[in-house]
């Protein structure tokens, strides 16, 4: 038995009031709900669960324990902060998809088998894609379109390797798989789609820019961040996550450095924070799991915090790219240092939320001893502070003046920056309470002298380096320009198929029509036309040369002959007509 | 190419706002606090480049174990990994990725 709610239930219930009200009643909805939320998920109790059978089936639709209920906690913390952002928004379809989006999020975490998974993992997809298009924009609908038919697919494939479990081992409970199956792949692939693995990226660096900028907002803090918890309960100790989150964290820097839009490049320093995660998972040992979960919780504030001060730039001054803005310190100098802090979470700064989190998954595989994997991921490091790092607040704000004056971002967006900044500080400087949190016990100093000073002469050389390449004029100006990416496979490749069989079928389609059908059809037409009539006048008249008719007699019955076959109008037809017809009203009456 | 219009936004309550420049001076726009904050920087690595000194008297923790990679605790060398690592990062984006993967913004909407 449990004392509280499904901990998706407030969520949606909230969702479900929201659109019912105007003016401040619909603001105060929407604060509270995460709060109201968060209360009930402080009486769950671990080890509680909420056992359910379905159709033969028997699902646990709640799960709790340390892992869940930390990012259940995050979750909820991510809505509360998007909702404030949110506060002065005026579309409901965006504030109800997102608490919706929040609630199937935190019903991902709880799920304690395939299927519950699998159905709030396909609402995931649903609820969020209204965040792209609220955007409303030709652009962003496309994007949204195909957001969704990759999140869709990973759907299906969550569904088909759930299905293939339950056939090998007849049960449906999500718990540690290892990869020896098709079933299993299913799985890992469509945990996958959604965590953004290489070549599988696509949908995020694509559809985070053209959202709104609450949306983003949104969209950073859940859906990949619930993919790293599947991957987290399902397979931690994969070798195989070691050495896709090393791409993942390698190949997105590149993308970074020369990608216009600044929330891309946000979108790309995602999928490398994510890489590090990755890795701890693929790892296993406790202390790298812990890394990994910990580094999810500071990700979703810091890159929260990041898109949030990047969505106040766009709401502000309606632009986005590197080479449109610049100089905006000066209307926006709040925002401008709250994006700071967030700059120096992500880089891992001393004091800031990096620092506690990444430090363990480096540890971890320095631990293991894999070089090679260090040696990226130290590299990574330094790249990330370049880009997420330098280059958004750089650009953004600094950098040649863009002879844009607008005004400081609106307070409710002030407020919930500044609690994640204050958050960034606070789990920088105080990691004591979030390693409380952590699945494991934890045994891990962060600030040892040694990570002290290594740390900081890495970001600092980074700097030097940056700051180096800017004043020698080396650094890469900021163009007007997009950057091919995996997709091109799927957006031009599609094309190509489209354009193809466009021309195959529809030269097919007109060759047929233009040479083969009037024949045919004329000459079908004649013969069901004129056939009968011929057959019978055929069989007829050596019966009517027998009867002895003369032979105008004989001329005027085939005429009769024809004419009634072609009419349909032959007693035969007429009676069997009448026969039908009475069937039918003795049937019916 | 001129630059777009920007987006106004119907949905919040406060959205955009573009102002005339009023004219005031900021910080910045002083070239010399601009070279004011280079100079801190250079101060600053230097500053962290001699702390590995500290690590000749000090035991400094490794992450690797003793003699699985022994460069880690040589003199500066996070620094110069990081020096390096960026250098490499911003020429490789800039000459490989720039030639092989730019295309004009419009390129998908041909």
């Amino acid at each position: 038995m449990m004392n509280s709610l499904h901990p998706s239930l407030v969520l949606f219930a909230g969702a479900l009031i929201l659109p019912l009200l105007g003016g401040k009643a619909r603001k105060g909805v929407l604060i509270l709900t995460p709060v109201l939320g968060f209360i009930n998920l402080i009486f769950l109790e671990p080890g509680a669960g909420m056992p359910l059978v379905f159709m033969g089936f028997a699902l646990d639709m709640v799960r709790v324990d340390k892992l869940s209920l930390l990012f259940g906690y995050l979750f909820h913390l991510a809505a509360f902060i998007g909702c404030i952002y949110a506060i002065q928004v005026k579309d409901r379809i965006q504030l109800v998809s997102a608490l919706l989006y929040a609630g199937s999020a935190v019903g991902v975490v709880f799920a304690g088998d395939l299927l519950t998974l699998f159905i709030f993992w396909e609402m995931l997809a649903l609820t969020s894609v209204f965040l792209i298009w609220a955007r409303r924009t030709e652009s962003s609908f496309f994007s949204g379109v195909r957001y969704l038919l990759l999140h869709v697919s990973s759907g299906l494939l969550l569904l088909a390797g759930a299905a293939w479990q339950y056939h090998e081992t007849g049960s449906l409970a999500f718990e540690l798989m290892t990869l020896n199956g098709l079933g299993p792949w299913m799985i890992f692939l469509a945990f996958g789609i959604k965590c953004a693995f290489p070549f599988l990226h696509t949908w995020l660096v694509d559809s985070y820019p053209e959202a709104t900028p609450v949306g983003t907002v949104f969209l950073s803090s859940f859906t990949t961040k619930a993919a790293v918890y599947a991957l987290a309960r399902g397979f931690p100790g994969t070798e195989e996550l070691v050495v896709i989150g090393t791409i993942m964290a390698m190949f997105p820097i590149f993308f970074a450095v020369i990608e216009n839009d600044l929330r891309r490049v946000l979108g790309y320093s995602m999928i490398n924070q994510i890489g590090f995660m990755v890795v701890g998972i693929g790892i296993g040992t406790p202390l790298a799991i812990n890394g990994a979960v910990a580094h999810a919780f500071n990700d979703v504030i810091f890159k929260g915090l990041l898109f949030m001060s990047m969505g106040a730039v766009l709401l502000r001054t309606g632009r986005i790219k590197g080479t449109e803005l610049g100089g905006l310190y000066k209307s926006m100098p709040i925002t401008a240092s709250f994006c700071l802090v967030g700059a120096a979470s992500i880089s891992a700064f001393p004091l800031f939320s990096g620092f506690v989190s990444k430090s363990m998954v480096m540890a971890a595989v320095g631990i293991e001893g894999h070089l090679w994997v260090w040696l990226f991921l130290l590299f990574a490091s330094a790249g990330v502070f370049h880009h997420a790092g330098i280059k958004i607040p750089f650009f953004a704000f600094f950098a040649h003046d863009s002879g844009i004056r607008t005004k400081e971002a609106p307070v409710s967006m002030l407020v919930a920056m500044g609690l994640a900044a204050f958050l960034c500080i606070f789990n920088g400087t105080f990691p004591a309470l979030l390693y409380s949190l952590l699945p494991y016990p934890v045994d891990y100093v962060p600030y040892t002298l040694t990570h002290i000073v290594t740390q900081t002469q890495l970001l600092c050389f980074s700097a030097l380096a940056f700051t180096t390449l800017v004043l020698l004029g080396i650094y890469p100006r900021e163009m007007r320009a997009i950057n091919l990416d995996f997709d091109w496979f799927y957006r031009k490749g599609g094309r190509l198929i489209y354009r193809g069989s466009e021309m195959f079928l529809n030269t097919l389609n007109s060759s047929i029509f233009e040479k083969f059908l009037p024949e045919l059809v004329g000459q079908l037409r004649r013969f069901f036309r004129e056939a009968p009539s011929h057959m019978l006048v055929g069989l007829l008249t050596p019966v009517w040369v027998i009867q002895s008719k003369s032979p105008s007699e004989l001329r005027d019955k085939k005429e009769d002959l024809y004419q009634k076959t072609r009419l349909g109008a032959l007693p035969i037809g007429v009676t069997a007509c009448l026969a039908v017809l009475l069937l039918g009203i003795l049937f019916l009456f | 190419m001129e630059n777009e219009e920007p987006q106004e936004w119907q949905d919040y309550e406060d959205g955009l706002a573009l102002l005339p420049d009023d004219g005031k001076k900021h910080f910045f726009d002083d070239k010399k606090n601009v070279r004011k904050v280079i100079r801190i920087l250079f101060i600053c690595c230097a500053i962290l480049f001699l702390l590995d000194a500290v690590f000749l008297f000090e035991h400094k923790h490794l992450n690797f174990a003793e003699g699985e990679f022994p460069a880690e605790g040589w003199f500066g060398f996070f620094g110069f990994y990081g020096f390096v690592a960026c250098v490499l990062l911003v020429l490789l984006a800039k000459h490989v990725m720039r030639t092989l993967l730019m295309r004009k913004e419009d390129y998908y909407d041909e």
